[in-house]
């Protein structure tokens, strides 16, 4: 690795009272790469991605972007710098037409500045963004309210939302988690044209099969630490992998 | 079979949804009627009105854009139990001007309006931070809290107040300064609610997490409406003190806070609009039942229960949805 990391987390700890929901955890994370982040229920994956996101501050430990530390920043000012994020629930204003939830994003002062200190027509991004992710043109489903979308639509609104603030790092939280093979399969092409584009992107998964075909690289966390780090097929040789899955799964 | 109750846009609401579809007077009047509809009633109100009525629209003005701000603040995930305390800020600040340096109400008002607001949003700019009801908690003690500084530093007049201050030039100016004033504040804090801006501030209520990780700095956002919602309250204030010629502690009282919620409650939260139809019914049902003495709470607290049960959306709400939909009844076979 010629050029400095993207990412940077350094003996990264949080604890809840009496929980450590992660552990010393450490990696880098160049440009262009898609990490896939692994581990069973209550591994600390989301934990992570909050600490990298300034939602949750961590007990200690760094979190370095573009060789700037961001440890502890609030979430919008980690946002300016091109880190942008997914949740896990997706929760949309329901009363909104789809494309009316795209204005949030569409307002913040990140796509702003990169506009060059104007907004343009914020209805006309929105429609071309959810365009990108699938909502197609010719039907109306852009004008729908929200609330009548199916699961499938709205994981892609959310993806929708991130990719409107056009963030160098995107962080998508259990993405395909609800789907089905099908919306699956159609949201796949739209995150292969992200890494085209240069985004640098972190996953996290329970549908390994999927992430596997997608991921180059593949962290895996139990109990809040640290297990195994390495391509996919590396990694699901690894004894304790074997056992952190095979424990929850058979229980 | 079984039978369903379906509720289905007008022809002519769907019609005249986009402004380019509109093409005979019929859509422009059904669009324009509503929004011309306060614009003309108070206008003409205030001709048919006795003196004794004009002061109760008076007031009635003044309480509705107590709701309004209520509601500027609840729709952007602010509950706010402490109205009196815009209220009373403007009501003080301008007493105080005209007070000491003996401004006349033209400046006293408009200043008060601005620092008014100033002041309250730095006030609550700790508690930004505070969500739901503990947020709740913190206003509806800020008044309490400083009618008691006032009393026991005895400044700005303690128990007295300050008294003989500067009163608006005629009868007439009074009134249509409030009722400007009102229809400005609808239909422009409207208008700004319809933006982007405003979405955004909807958005803090909805899901605040969500706004945050679209890089909006929320607490940014939320010092801005109080700033909005807090001038508002303020230049009603403000106003009332040039009215009674008088500020005292009373400005502070409890009235201030709960009648504005009733109201918002009443009339319909979220709309703006709804808050201020619940003033116009609420504040002259209490003139009216004045007659009753003692019995009057009692009524005015029955009545405020019967309609939040039946209508618990609110009368506005209600009201517009007969307006733009019909109703039937369907067979459904099951």
């Amino acid at each position: 690795m010629s050029s400095s990391p993207i990412l940077k987390v350094s003996d990264l700890s949080k604890q809840f009272g009496g929980v450590r929901a992660v552990n010393h955890v450490d990696f880098k994370l160049t440009k262009g790469e898609l990490l896939g982040l692994i581990g069973p229920n209550g591994s600390g994956k989301t934990t992570i991605v909050n600490l990298i996101t300034g939602f949750v501050k961590p007990t200690a430990g760094e979190v370095y972007y573009k060789d700037r530390k961001i440890t502890g920043w609030a979430p919008y000012k980690v946002v300016r710098l091109g880190v942008a994020r997914t949740f896990q629930m997706v929760r949309p204003f329901y009363q909104l037409p789809a494309f009316k939830n795209m204005i949030i994003p569409l307002y913040s002062p990140r796509v702003k500045g990169l506009a060059g200190g104007k907004y343009g027509d914020r209805d006309a991004v929105a429609l071309d963004l959810l365009e990108e992710v699938g909502f197609e043109r010719d039907s109306f489903v852009a004008y729908k309210p929200a609330s009548v979308l199916p699961q499938g639509y709205l994981k892609r609104l959310e993806l929708a939302k991130a990719i409107a603030l056009q963030p160098d790092l995107l962080i998508l939280d259990e993405l395909f988690s609800g789907l089905s093979l099908a919306e699956v399969a159609s949201i796949v092409p739209i995150i292969e044209k992200l890494r085209m584009e240069g985004k640098t992107i972190i996953m996290i998964e329970h549908r390994l099969k999927e992430l596997f075909r997608i991921a180059d690289r593949i962290i895996v966390l139990n109990f809040g630490e640290k297990i195994a780090d390495g391509k996919a097929s590396e990694v699901m040789e690894s004894e304790e992998v074997k056992k952190a899955y095979l424990g929850t799964e058979a229980g | 079979m079984k039978r369903r109750r379906e509720r289905i846009d007008r022809g002519i609401k769907v019609r005249s949804e986009d402004i380019f579809a509109l093409c005979s007077w019929r859509e422009m009047l059904y669009l324009a009627f509503p929004r011309l509809l306060p614009i003309v009633g108070l206008i003409l109100l205030s001709f048919v009105l006795s003196i004794y009525w004009q002061k109760v629209l008076l007031s009635v003005s003044v309480f509705a854009l107590l709701a309004i701000s209520w509601d500027i603040l609840a729709q952007t995930g602010m509950i706010s139990l402490g109205q009196a305390l815009f209220f009373g800020m403007g009501a003080y600040l301008a007493g105080i001007m005209n007070h000491t340096w003996g401004l006349s109400p033209f400046i006293t008002i408009p200043v008060a309006t601005v620092s008014g607001g100033l002041f309250c949003t730095l006030l609550l700019l700790p508690v930004l931070r505070l969500r739901g009801i503990y947020f709740s908690m913190v206003t509806l003690i800020l008044p309490l809290m400083l009618v008691r500084i006032v009393e026991a530093t005895k400044i700005f007049g303690g128990t007295e107040g300050l008294s003989g201050l500067g009163a608006l030039p005629s009868r007439w100016v009074e009134l249509y300064t409030v009722i400007l004033a009102l229809l400005a504040a609808l239909f422009g804090l409207r208008r700004l609610m319809g933006s982007d801006f405003g979405l955004v501030l909807k958005g803090i209520n909805d899901n605040d997490r969500s706004v945050m990780s679209a890089g909006i700095n929320i607490y940014w956002f939320k010092a801005q409406a109080l700033f909005i919602a807090g001038s508002v309250g303020a230049f009603a204030g403000a106003y009332m003190t040039h009215v009674y010629m008088f500020v005292g502690m009373p400005v502070f009282a409890l009235d201030y806070s709960i009648l504005p919620i009733a109201a918002a409650v009443v009339g319909g939260t979220g709309t703006l609009a709804g808050p201020m139809l619940g003033a116009f019914i609420l504040v002259p049902l209490s003139e009216i039942l004045r007659g009753l003495g003692g019995l009057r709470i009692v009524f005015y607290g029955l009545f405020l229960v019967v309609f939040t049960v039946a209508l618990p959306e609110g009368i506005f709400h209600y009201i517009a949805r007969k307006y733009h939909q019909f109703e039937r009844w369907v067979e459904v076979d099951t």
